[in-house]
């Protein structure tokens, strides 16, 4: 008799599990799944905001964005400027973390105003940006003037009075660059907050009192051990500053002249503001591979750390 | 001498911690500076651009506040994103315990599954969602945002509470089950007010993913008085060519230190929903 009490309780929950977890899923099927399916739809086909029917015209696309000169530039700029800001943001990161291990007066100040760029909307933190980058007004070029290293002849920054940074294209690109370095900072810098208070304090200390020098406690036992983290760190960063739109479209709009220019900049240019959304969905699809080859490695982290 | 090299480590510290925090926290003081700077002052190029020369004024903030959308925005922003908080509830809250309670070894899986949803970035998305949001009649209504956003919101909000919800004791349960109370009573009565803690970061955090959000709504809101600050903002203080730098700096200051302030309360919780317990 219990026996069967119990096993209805069970069906039960059963049924339950299935009818709770089912609003998530089916959101989630139809306001992702199903517009990732259109998408690739849409990148076959020759859809417009003018003309919305659906008619498949195979490869066309992906040719024709290929031989576009605009697209491969803000290809090559995608991966250039989400690895290069990522590999310093790493390094940097790790170096604010192990300040902020340490007990200090003032740290909820300082580690408020270190996690502003992240915290704060990202849109209004670029928009800050964007008059510090002044063509006229720049602070930086205020600096360097009053250094004498901007604005006389001879000077060694040229004898302009303003480097104009959103105007030249290297200037530009490092702008972008160090937009993306301060946004992601901070969320790597907890992060690996994280990876480093996980660390054992006896395994450090036995290994200085067994005469570790400060260098191999840290090759030997603070990277192995962080390695995890730091990659999660790393794909995190890397998938936020691959994917955005904000910095690019809100400091240079993709100039000049399309050097800034990303793919998802260029997506919203092509498929929103130009209205062919077979173009545009066909130039977002090549942000999908690199997507999906961080998922498939964060699995197998997650998987590894399970068996941990 | 090895109180010298503590003085010296301590000044070292302090040296560090204080350009990070500086590199962080410049764009807001700038943001600060201009706000109160009078237009004469704030357009010099030669003057020192970092302290006053002129005295304060509080022309941009009345500018912001009374000539412009900006109080709208603020409130789109906020209608926003409390319906986004209230949808992301009603489907991560069940579909969290569940994964965490009876799913078993497929529910780890499937958690994860749905937490990698939240990569697919929206740069994907956009078009055939502007399609969407055009068939449904949606266009330049914040109803497109409030049923789009939850597609960032709940992946991640459903992952942090199955971490949440695994913390909460099965014996509380069943001694409530025990107590009279039926599987769904239990959950309701006696599970939801113990997280209630994470609970409230999941609000806290839908409300600011939303508030951040930028790229959706620049596609789907084109109408002045529908948009959110995040695009608001960058968009709509820029009068022709001019960008009108006072009342942008002050609209850009205002809408960024409270969330800051609050996110960064919650800041430790969101960061271990991210590291997927890579971390013991």
């Amino acid at each position: 008799m219990e026996q069967v009490a119990k096993a209805g309780i069970r069906d039960q929950s059963g049924l339950l599990a299935k009818l709770m977890i089912a609003p998530a899923i089916l959101y989630v099927t139809a306001m992702i799944g199903f517009p990732f399916i259109l998408a690739i739809l849409y990148s076959l086909s020759d859809i417009t905001t003018g003309d919305p029917t659906l008619r498949l015209v195979g490869m066309r696309n992906f040719r024709d964005i290929l031989a576009d000169s605009v697209f491969r530039l803000s290809l090559k700029n995608t991966f250039f400027f989400a690895i290069v800001s990522q590999v310093l943001v790493i390094l940097l990161s790790r170096v604010v973390a192990t300040a902020l291990m340490k007990e200090f007066r003032g740290k909820w100040l300082a580690r408020f105003l270190i996690m502003l760029p992240w915290t704060a909307p990202i849109a209004l933190g670029t928009i800050g940006w964007l008059w510090m980058l002044d063509s006229i007004f720049s602070p930086f070029d205020w600096v360097f003037r009053w250094l004498g290293l901007l604005g006389t002849p001879g000077a060694l920054l040229g004898p302009q009075t303003n480097l104009y940074w959103l105007g030249v294209p290297s200037l530009a690109m490092a702008s972008v660059i160090i937009v993306h370095i301060w946004r992601i900072l901070p969320l790597a810098t907890v992060i690996q907050l994280a990876g480093l208070s996980s660390i054992p304090k006896d395994l450090l200390e036995a290994a200085e009192v067994d005469g570790a020098t400060p260098w191999r406690r840290t090759l030997e036992i603070t990277i192995p051990l962080t390695l995890p983290i730091v990659s999660i760190a790393f794909l995190f960063g890397l998938v936020f500053t691959f994917t955005d739109v904000t910095v690019v479209y809100v400091l240079t709009r993709g100039g000049p002249v399309h050097s800034t220019q990303v793919l998802s900049t260029w997506t919203f240019f092509k498929g929103i503001e130009g209205g062919d959304l077979a173009q545009g969905a066909a130039i977002s699809l090549f942000l999908f591979p690199v997507l999906a080859g961080v998922a498939a490695m964060m699995l197998r982290m997650a998987r590894k750390s399970e068996v941990v | 001498m090895t109180n010298v090299r503590k003085r010296l480590g301590r000044g070292g510290l302090y040296t560090l911690v204080g350009s990070f925090a500086f590199f962080g926290a410049f764009p807001f003081y700038w943001m600060l500076i201009a706000t109160f700077k009078r237009d004469h002052d704030l357009f010099n190029p030669v003057a020192n651009p970092f302290l006053f020369n002129e005295p304060p004024t509080l022309d941009h903030l009345r500018l912001l506040l009374f000539d412009t959308h900006f109080p709208t925005y603020l409130m789109n922003t906020f209608w926003v994103g409390s319906y986004v908080v209230v949808i992301t509830l009603l489907a991560a809250v069940p579909a969290a315990y569940s994964l965490a309670r009876w799913a078993g070894g497929w529910g780890e899986t499937l958690g994860i599954g749905i937490f990698l949803t939240y990569l697919v970035p929206p740069t994907i998305l956009f078009i055939p969602l502007s399609r969407f949001t055009a068939a449904l009649g949606l266009q330049e209504s914040l109803w497109s945002l409030i049923l789009i956003y939850p597609t960032f919101t709940i992946p991640f909000c459903t992952w942090l509470l199955m971490g949440f919800f695994k913390t909460i004791p099965k014996d509380i349960e069943e001694q409530a089950m025990i107590d009279g109370h039926s599987r769904l009573g239990a959950m309701f009565w006696v599970v939801l007010p113990l997280g209630i803690s994470g609970i409230l970061t999941v609000v806290v955090f839908a409300f600011t993913l939303s508030m951040h959000e930028f790229i959706y709504a620049l596609t789907f809101i084109s109408v002045s008085a529908k948009k959110t600050v995040s695009i608001g903002v960058p968009t709509e203080l820029v009068r022709g060519d001019v960008f009108q730098w006072g009342p942008l700096m002050a609209g850009a200051l205002i809408a960024s230190i409270p969330v800051a302030v609050v996110y960064t309360f919650f800041l430790d919780r969101f960061i271990a929903g991210f590291t997927m317990g890579a971390v013991k």
